[in-house]
């Protein structure tokens, strides 16, 4: 599939801000203070999080229609997503004003209860981002159970990544859960993931998808000149270089973290920036793959 | 609305013929050129006279060879089966290779995904008659239904930021400004092969469900899970061959004597014998 940038903004800045905004709020919830640096991560992840859904945008052929998506929530996750992000904008705007005018008064329970409802709405808009794709059955490297998970996961590993940029004092625990659980828990699943798509064929044979049984091959394509289809389906260069970026996915997920963690203990924040850096390249270089790599059922029918 | 509606008993769709089809492309032309001019017209391109063309077309005729060997000549598919049977070596018919014509064209499905993918609205099948539409006025341009089309029937326009799709000529089957006879999608009344058939398959008393019974139509991609409305006839099987000699030496030789002839005649004769 043609890896397409807006889509890669859209699911990597979202992803990240969500995270980012799922921490703070979860630090929130858990009776935490809505002043300082909370209220930076939660305008942060706001920021990160509107960006990618603004990058969305740039994949429409009519971006000024797009309030239309909001109706069918019912069946599609695309318009799940749409109305997920919007209202998870209800807490996260409650929470923000909160933190700049004091004079709100917001007692303690409703700040958790706000802050609650923003960790899961953030979560519920990752996974209808995941499932998006998960719920394309002709695209076989997205229809697999470990994609929700992965969109989540990473998610969470880049928004923390954005948390200890802008973390206060020692943040140690922090550190800890990433370099030793999120971090390798996003490269564990991403190998196994790696193995689940090439275990399964990747779209139907030729002789299957006509019907014709025995060895079919294309003798003429229907066309001298490429078309939507085989531009939008028929990508292959990132077929050809999987090999080496999995490995660089993997090498980013494993070792970066440990890295930046080491050289934070020396450095302090400049290495969490490097960390950001690097965690960002990483889920680029992720999603960059998941998309360019997968292939689709249409092009059987061109037996390519 | 993207819920599919309940099933309905009609169900139009087309029967493509894959024996007589002689891949002319034809239909994808007429349909081209109707679907320019209906009312649901243009069907754009992008660059149609330049270096590279490139625009949407709603049939797409693919050529394929299938293989000589045993056991694919007879495309393996048993009459009523709605799935092709796996390829089967022990088959008594051997497949001289074939070339197959294959137009592909929106299926119309019962159960297709790309009208449930749809975040606007703007796909939807219709509960009259089945038929899987695409409204220009809604539609965002996201692509997502065509990601959801295993088939290929959808093609998005960058000219018209929307998704262009296969309308089964409803602007020429309901449209009574046209004679009765003419009242059929452009690909068929085009066909000059008679190899596209237009009809009612949910009614198996119609001359479409009659011909998908009697040579074994099939859908595609049954495994998808969307139902596909629109039925392909396989290739009738092939002479075996086998038999052939034997009925030629079957037949009985008249009495005959040469040496009764004229000259000239016996000279044809031997001349002809040779």
């Amino acid at each position: 599939m043609r890896p397409s940038f807006s889509i890669i903004f859209f699911t990597v800045l979202s992803g990240a801000g969500y995270g980012l905004l799922f921490l703070a709020a979860l630090g929130i919830a858990f009776g935490g203070t809505v002043g300082g640096r909370a209220l930076a991560m939660l305008v942060v992840g706001g920021v990160l999080a509107s960006v990618g859904l603004m990058a969305s945008l740039g994949h429409l052929g009519k971006p000024l229609r797009a309030w239309r998506a909001l109706s069918q929530w019912r069946s599609s996750w695309l318009s799940r997503e749409g109305v997920a992000s919007l209202a998870t904008y209800l807490p996260l705007l409650f929470l923000v004003l909160a933190g700049l005018l004091p004079a709100l008064h917001a007692s303690a329970a409703t700040l958790r209860i706000a802050a609650a409802a923003l960790c899961v709405g953030a979560a519920a808009t990752v996974v209808c981002t995941a499932n998006i794709y998960a719920s394309l059955k002709p695209v076989r490297a997205w229809h697999d159970p470990h994609v929700v998970a992965g969109y989540l996961l990473i998610g969470l590993h880049t928004g923390m990544a954005w948390w200890l940029a802008f973390a206060a004092g020692s943040p140690w625990p922090a550190w800890l859960l990433d370099v030793l659980l999120l971090a390798p828990a996003c490269a564990v699943l991403k190998w196994r993931y790696w193995r689940s798509i090439d275990a399964a064929p990747a779209m139907p044979t030729t002789s299957a998808a006509t019907g014709l049984a025995g060895k079919v091959v294309s003798l003429e394509a229907p066309h001298t000149e490429e078309n939507y289809l085989t531009r939008e389906m028929g990508f292959v260069l990132a077929r050809k270089h999987a090999r080496r970026l999995r490995r660089v996915v993997a090498g980013l997920f494993l070792l970066a973290p440990a890295c930046a963690f080491a050289l934070w203990l020396v450095l302090g924040w400049p290495a969490a920036v490097a960390g950001l850096l690097a965690a960002m390249l990483a889920a680029f270089v992720e999603r960059w793959l998941f998309f360019a790599e997968a292939r689709h059922a249409v092009m059987a029918y061109y037996a390519r | 609305m993207t819920m599919l509606p309940p099933p309905g008993p009609r169900k139009l769709g087309l029967v493509i013929d894959l024996d007589t089809c002689v891949g002319c492309h034809a239909c994808a032309v007429a349909c081209k050129e109707w679907n320019e001019g209906g009312q649901f017209g243009p069907l754009p391109d992008e660059d149609p006279m330049g270096a590279e063309p490139f625009g949407v077309w709603f049939n797409r005729v693919h050529s394929y060879a299938v293989e000589p060997g045993l056991g694919i000549g007879d495309s393996g598919l048993a009459p009523g089966r709605d799935a092709p049977a796996p390829s089967n070596p022990q088959s008594p018919i051997p497949n001289p290779g074939l070339t197959v014509h294959f137009p592909r064209s929106c299926l119309h499905c019962e159960t297709p995904d790309c009208v449930t993918v749809c975040p606007t609205g703007a796909s939807y099948k219709r509960a009259e008659d089945g038929i899987v539409l695409v409204d220009a006025d809604k539609c965002i341009g996201c692509q997502l239904c065509a990601w959801a089309c295993p088939y290929g029937a959808r093609e998005f326009s960058e000219a018209r930021g929307t998704m262009q799709k296969c309308t089964l000529c409803v602007d020429r089957i309901y449209n009574e400004t046209l004679d009765e006879a003419d009242r059929q999608p452009a690909c068929v009344m085009a066909c000059p092969t008679r190899a596209r058939h237009f009809g009612d398959l949910g009614d198996p008393a119609s001359g479409v469900s009659q011909l998908v019974a009697e040579r074994g139509g099939y859908g595609l991609l049954p495994e998808s899970g969307y139902k596909p409305v629109n039925r392909y006839l396989p290739p009738r099987p092939r002479r075996d061959g086998r038999d052939a000699p034997e009925a030629v030496h079957a037949a009985p030789e008249e009495p005959f004597d040469a040496s009764r002839l004229p000259p000239l005649l016996r000279w044809l004769d031997r001349a002809l014998s040779r």
